[in-house]
């Protein structure tokens, strides 16, 4: 079976700036998203608070467990389905004394719904860890795509290598627009997400520029703009398949991998679509940008 | 490359047996008899996501521990300037971990370095102040011993830690340092977290003190407390009520033995109540002690106090030798249980705060487990059958290399001990995507190169050559983005790079290796005229 067929010449590189408006318009409202919405819903593994799963055995709504809390220090907790009869119920506030908890949970639980509940997690985080797991994590994805950089300037150039870096950059601000936009919760699964995107992205991004140093070798003389749009074409059938089966992988991550997974894979999801998206269409411009930069100088120095 | 096909072949065949080999204590819970002493015995060791459980991150506060070790020297300074005839007023811990103290003649000064010398060589002075009458000194412990101090606080934290959980009877507990001064603990399958909460986290520092039955408690308790003296307060149950209220009690504040002096301790039911009560039994220098004290105290009563609080405070009667004491108190079995555990494990040197606390039920975590492994069978069954799909028998081949990474995986997870978590199941999915990819990269090449009018030998030859490298590069690339993960997450999260990272290795072996194996065996073995791919 061939979904590409062979000696497939589409005009990347001259749809190359629509991408990229695309792109700017994209990130623009990522950017903005996050802003309007004061920065971001921070799950409690970066903000401290508590995590309380409870699972009822009959019909329950989140208005039903808000009244039973009513007058606790959950009173303004977020209560949020996360399955059938099962809500999660979030606060700011670190439970670490179990009086605490039991006062504010079991008790106007039990009041209310006899024992027909069961705590299933109770996740407590407290707030000085939750910003040192900040700080981590935002030196951690800088580092990351330092690190990216410096492999492809090594392997490659090093223009190759900001090309690289800067779709990456433009898939993370995409990945982190989407929670924002959704107001999702931006928890550590999708800080994973984001480090598999970032390694999943530079892998496509890769396989493009590898296959322009390539032809570069093979024709030196052919322009840069050319070669480009020819390398996009001949590995446009891999880029496809391996997309489409990363794809899959995540789909079924998503339907049947329960909903603690959820955040994980819609993340995933949404990373695998613009991962793609960008290692075509935004390091590649970028490669070229540099290129004619690099001649308009020589021709000025002329 | 290796030239040799046989040899190629028994090199998956050793990786791919060597693999299930770990993996048949997971696969086959119960070997029969004859053969469950060839295998290894573990079988992948599940997170506690998926086993339910109970994860703790704890801080030592070795700053308390040093504060704590300046009051108690403060008590010793004070009797050693003494004995050096020093005048000297209001020897006290100051603010942080610093003893300051007020020297009533100039001469005091050298006498006190003196001392510091020859007794104290931890200390030295920090700053010193001429005041109204003599000069007022600060004391502070030497930076180099505080290190060492509170690296020594951390380690026996831990030990201390480990003892009690030991004692407690959980089943695999992991009990880690972390960092400068924090324990990981984790403690799978925990039915009472609060209970393990508490017997962890308790400070449990016995002390012995005198009641001073001297002063008045009343005029303490309006602020005038002598000299020397405490408040400490006990819990007390109303028998009858049931109502808990405290109670005040006015002590001296030296202890005269505490918890360390214990050679053990253990819960006896009282005859009387059949309460349960916690007996003490020192050892030798602490029964000889205690003898002493008993002695020089009769008719006075003592305080058994514990983390401040008082449990009981009964009178002595008489001299008490053989070493023998009693916690008596209001005791529900399972406290008169922990109390007895964490005695013998001794006090903690320092007081400990929670961090973070993780706890999953045993159903949560079996349902994760179903939804994981339901959702890894279904995405993989969906490129397995895309790869046939698209690539028939070369697909296949690629299946099959599929599967042995599959297996790759969980074998080396349980060859290394390392921790399948939820995230972790995800990886292994994830994994299935990557891996099909070198083979992908690798089949469009050697399309690419038939193409061209190669012969299948040459084409599958170029096609290997030319994607390797690619391959290496994206391999390289994904490792270290789930390094980055590794080093930077937490908990269940490392998981998912963990398998992620082990998934790329296997996928390098599996994906190029052994798929070549299989090309080169059929195209050796058979004429084959076209290649199905």
């Amino acid at each position: 079976m061939e979904l590409i067929k062979p000696g497939i010449h589409l005009d990347f590189v001259g749809k190359m700036k629509y991408a990229i408006i695309f792109s700017v318009i994209l990130t623009t409202i990522s950017i903005a998203s996050v802003i309007i919405h004061g920065g971001f819903n921070l799950g409690i593994d970066f903000a401290g608070g508590s995590i309380i799963q409870v699972k009822f055995q009959k019909g329950m709504t989140a208005d039903k467990i808000r009244i039973a809390l009513k007058s606790t220090r959950l009173e303004n907790s977020i209560i949020q389905q996360f399955g059938p009869n099962e809500f999660l119920i979030r606060t700011a506030e670190s439970f670490h004394d179990q009086k605490l908890l039991d006062e504010n949970v079991n008790k106007p639980l039990t009041t209310a719904f006899n024992k027909d509940y069961e705590i299933r997690r109770v996740e407590i985080v407290g707030s000085k860890v939750g910003m040192d797991f900040q700080r981590k994590a935002i030196f951690a994805v800088i580092f990351s795509w330092l690190a990216m950089l410096v492999y492809i300037a090594w392997r490659f150039e090093f223009r190759y290598g900001l090309g690289g870096i800067i779709a990456l950059i433009h898939d993370v601000i995409i990945i982190i627009g989407t929670i924002s936009i959704l107001n999702m919760e931006f928890t550590i699964s999708i800080l994973a997400a984001i480090f598999f995107i970032i390694g999943y992205s530079i892998n496509d991004t890769i396989v493009v520029l590898d296959r322009i140093r390539e032809n570069v070798k093979l024709n030196p003389r052919q322009k840069l703009a050319e070669t480009i749009n020819m390398s996009i074409n001949q590995t446009l059938s891999r880029t496809i398949l391996t997309s489409f089966t990363v794809f899959l992988t995540v789909i079924a991550l998503y339907i049947f991998g329960g909903p603690v997974l959820h955040d994980l894979a819609f993340s995933l999801l949404v990373g695998v679509v613009f991962g793609t998206y960008s290692s075509v269409f935004i390091s590649c411009p970028i490669v070229l940008l540099f290129e004619n930069l690099q001649l308009s100088k020589m021709k000025r120095k002329k | 490359m290796i030239k040799s096909l046989k040899i190629r072949i028994a090199i998956t065949a050793v990786i791919c047996l060597g693999a299930l080999y770990f993996l048949l204590p997971t696969l086959i819970p119960q070997l029969p008899t004859p053969w469950n002493e060839y295998f290894p015995k573990d079988k992948i060791h599940l997170g506690l996501d998926l086993q339910g459980g109970m994860h703790l991150l704890m801080e030592i506060d070795t700053d308390k521990a040093l504060e704590a070790m300046m009051e108690r020297t403060s008590n010793d300074l004070k009797e050693s300037l003494m004995e050096s005839k020093v005048r000297f007023r209001n020897v006290e811990k100051a603010k942080g971990a610093t003893i300051s103290l007020q020297l009533n003649e100039s001469a005091g000064k050298t006498a006190l370095d003196k001392i510091l010398q020859d007794q104290y060589p931890d200390l030295e002075i920090d700053s010193s102040s001429p005041s109204e009458n003599g000069q007022i000194v600060q004391i502070k412990i030497k930076a180099k011993r505080a290190i060492e101090l509170k690296k020594l606080t951390v380690e026996h934290s831990l030990e201390t830690i480990r003892n009690r959980v030991d004692q407690f009877g959980i089943a695999e507990p992991e009990i880690i340092p972390e960092g400068d001064n924090r324990i990981l603990i984790q403690l799978p399958g925990i039915k009472d977290p609060e209970r393990a909460k508490n017997l962890i986290g308790k400070t449990a520092l016995l002390e012995f003190k005198i009641v001073d039955d001297e002063h008045s408690l009343e005029d303490a308790l309006r602020g005038n407390i002598p000299e020397g003296d405490i408040i400490a307060y006990g819990l007390r149950a109303d028998k009858s009520t049931g109502e808990k209220g405290s109670m005040p009690y006015l002590l001296k504040n030296k202890s005269l033995l505490t918890g360390s002096s214990l050679e053990t301790a253990k819960v006896q039911i009282s005859n009387r109540f059949g309460e349960p009560t916690v007996s003490l039994k020192f050892n030798s220098q602490g029964a000889t002690d205690f003898d002493r004290i008993t002695g020089e105290n009769v008719r006075k009563r003592l305080a058994i106090v514990l983390d401040g609080v008082v449990h009981s405070a009964p009178v002595i009667q008489e001299r008490i030798s053989g070493g023998q004491a009693q916690i008596t108190g209001t005791f529900t079995m399972d406290e008169a249980r922990d109390l007895a555990i964490v005695l013998r494990a001794g006090a903690l040197p320092a007081p400990v705060n929670i961090l973070e606390e993780r706890t999953v039920g045993p159903s949560l975590g079996s349902d994760s487990i179903r939804q994981g492994i339901m959702a890894t069978l279904i995405g993989s069954i969906l490129v397995i059958l895309f790869m046939i799909i698209y690539y028939r028998l070369s697909g296949t081949i690629a299946d099959l290399a599929l599967i042995i990474n599959i297996v790759l995986v969980l074998g080396i997870l349980a060859a290394f001990k390392a921790t399948l978590t939820l995230p972790g199941i995800a990886g292994l999915l994830l994994t299935v995507g990557m891996a099909v990819d070198a083979n992908v990269l690798i089949f469009e090449r050697i399309r690419e190169e038939l193409r061209t009018g190669k012969t299948i030998r040459l084409s599958l030859d170029t096609g290997y050559k030319k994607a390797f490298i690619t391959i290496i590069d994206t391999h390289v690339t994904g490792i270290v983005s789930a390094i980055f993960l590794i080093i930077f997450g937490t908990g269940p999260i490392k998981g998912f790079a963990v398998t992620l990272i082990i998934g790329l290795l296997a996928s390098l072996f599996t994906a190029v290796f052994v798929t070549r194996v299989i090309f080169d065996y059929f195209t050796g073995t058979f004429n084959i005229k076209k290649l199905s791919i």
